[in-house]
């Protein structure tokens, strides 16, 4: 834990021109705390996704991998080109990702909603905590084919399926986080006049808001989960259910490529949500910001 | 002001406080009597756990008496002490809230709106001698502009009584005294009542018209009353050199001591660590 500058061998692996750098990277990086140099790391994993994708696409090339099953870098590639190209892409995406804002906006309200409530309301989450453990118990997946049931082929039922993984993600921390707020700022905003309502808005959900935003990250990603396993089962469009039909006809391009632009979507929502977490908790000193 | 035991700005009624715990009930003090009269500086010391803040939260109102009554301005307390502002022990300011809106926050509470209660804070950033600090966030200060912080936010609702647990007890001994002399001149004139509590009976000497006793836990009473007829108004570094000072000071310090003795040798007699109690001198 060294608050020490840049140590002598950490440039090595950014290769900055203004450092020419042995030719060697030696060892993982060795600093935890202070965390190695943004470039060096930047640079390894720009290198290790390098060397994967083309040990791939040279091994699809020479035959070791079967493309049949493993498809190939280059052919991914060409697909997703041709969607981007064709437009066909954008309408399942679109569909995928508000079936996910659908699920995460009500998931999410209705966990925050629920969770505020239960860690204010001892009694009431007394008699609740058996039912919500065995609802949380439950493997969500068997509840798809029952959502499709009642929801119809539509977004619908993959908004409510979505809306099971994130409402208990979001209820759980939420819940966390009202309780474990600091007792003496909920007393010195007593003291200062403040009412219940205030008391929320000023105390509690800020207060709560760390363990909110650590779980925004999995509620998106599981919104998503959501949205695909669903229209994977049973739908007319969305990722999922192009993905199932590339999978269909045995078109493991077709799989790969649904699967990199989702990541990619996923990746890039990932990154928009830590902006909005590091505007919102900007009162916290950066060695406690994003812990779990 | 402050003549007649009736007028009391706040008066404790054989006040008995006790917590619940799952290893049996325990009862941090017993009816305890205490009446000031408005205006007063009040402080309280005692030996670590005896129950001080347990007798500020009661007179706040944050928790109810097991037995017995809270009496503000004569009427019998029902919920919290509006007209009651309280630093607590412990840090309070809210972390998410910048110096200045810290300060504003009571205001911003009552609904006053926002150009005015932020002009309102800054004046009291600016008379807690924290000016530039205005939009820094709690963790960027150190101990001493934290506290001065907390007194901005309890004295800018102007209330009439302050409940103040140890607000200096964690500072080193110059910030201490320099946040002691603003103290007094924040309460003289004001008209204020202060309930004071503190470890470090100089200050509560040097502070206080009046110094009480609690005595050693559980269930501890108020073994001594002390009025401090010391001058007003008060130089705090001349007044500790004078003969009265010193001799008030070895008077509450003797049964002081008594206290603090006994609460030693429970806590070494039971199974608790000798090192629970502090030094409280
Ligand atoms: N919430 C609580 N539940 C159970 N016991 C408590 C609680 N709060 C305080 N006590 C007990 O009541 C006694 C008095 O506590 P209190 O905080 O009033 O002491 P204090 O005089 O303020 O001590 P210090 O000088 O260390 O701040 C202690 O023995 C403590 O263990
Ligand atoms: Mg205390």
């Amino acid at each position: 834990m060294s608050a020490l500058p840049t140590g002598p061998r950490a440039p090595e692996l950014s290769k900055t021109p203004a450092d020419p750098a042995p030719p060697r990277a030696a060892g993982p990086p060795r600093r935890r705390r202070t965390g190695p140099s943004r470039p060096a790391v930047l640079a390894a994993q720009l290198g290790l996704a390098v060397v994967l994708v083309a040990g791939w696409e040279l091994g699809a090339r020479t035959g070791v991998v079967d493309p049949f099953f493993f498809s190939s870098p280059a052919a991914v590639a060409g697909r997703i080109g041709k969607w981007l190209g064709g437009g066909e892409v954008y309408g399942h995406l679109l569909t995928t990702l508000s079936e996910a804002a659908l699920a995460l906006v009500i998931g999410g309200v209705l966990g925050l909603g629920i969770g505020f409530l239960l860690a204010r309301a001892r009694t009431l989450a007394a008699v609740l905590d058996p039912y919500i453990k065995v609802l949380n118990a439950l493997p969500r997946v068997v509840l798809a084919p029952i959502f499709l049931l009642w929801f119809g082929l539509g977004i619908w039922s993959k908004v409510a399926f979505g809306v099971t993984l994130v409402f208990f993600i979001v209820f759980f921390n939420t819940y966390q986080g009202v309780r474990e707020v600091d007792r003496v700022l909920v007393d010195n905003a007593r003291m200062l006049g403040a009412k219940e309502s205030q008391l929320i808005r000023h105390v509690l959900l800020p207060s709560a808001m760390s363990w909110i935003f650590s779980s925004l990250h999995t509620s998106v990603g599981f919104a998503i989960v959501g949205a695909v396993v669903g229209e994977y089962l049973g739908a007319s469009e969305g990722m999922g259910y192009l993905i199932a039909q590339a999978e269909g006809t045995f078109d493991t391009t077709g799989v790969f490529a649904g699967m990199v632009v989702l990541s990619a979507v996923v990746v890039v929502i990932d990154l928009l949500v830590n902006r909005v977490e590091r505007r919102l908790l900007r009162w916290q000193p950066a060695r406690e910001r994003g812990h779990a | 002001m402050g003549d007649g035991d009736d007028g009391a700005a706040m008066e404790l009624r054989g006040v008995t406080m006790t917590y619940q715990g799952a290893e049996g009930d325990y009862t941090a003090v017993r009816e305890v009597d205490l009446a000031v009269a408005p205006g007063r500086f009040v402080s309280v010391v005692g030996p670590t756990g005896c129950g001080k803040s347990t007798v500020l939260n009661a007179v706040a109102g944050l928790r109810e008496p097991s037995a017995g009554q809270v009496l503000i301005g004569g009427e019998p307390l029902q919920g919290l002490n509006r007209r009651a502002g309280y630093m607590f022990q412990q840090d309070a300011l809210l972390p998410w809230k910048t110096v200045v809106q810290n300060v504003a926050f009571g205001l911003e509470l009552s609904g006053v709106d926002k150009a005015e209660r932020l002009e309102r804070a800054r004046e009291w950033v600016h008379r807690v001698g924290l000016a530039g600090f205005e939009n820094a966030y709690p963790h960027q200060l150190s101990g001493g502009m934290r506290k001065r912080t907390a007194v901005a936010q309890t004295w800018i609702g102007d209330p009439d009584i302050l409940l103040m647990d140890e607000p200096f007890g964690a500072l080193d001994v110059q910030t201490r005294q320099v946040m002691e002399n603003e103290l007094l001149s924040l309460w003289t004139d004001s008209g204020k009542t202060v309930l004071f509590v503190t470890h470090d009976l100089e200050e509560a000497v040097s502070l206080s018209d009046e110094v009480v006793l609690l005595s050693a836990g559980p269930g501890s009473r108020i073994v001594g009353r002390y009025p401090v007829e010391l001058p007003r108004p008060r130089d705090l570094l001349d007044i500790r050199t004078t003969p009265r000072f010193t001799e008030l000071y070895g008077a509450i310090w003797a049964d002081l001591r008594n206290e603090v003795m006994r609460t030693y040798e429970r806590a070494s007699h039971g199974t608790a660590g000798a090192g629970a109690v502090q030094d409280a001198g």
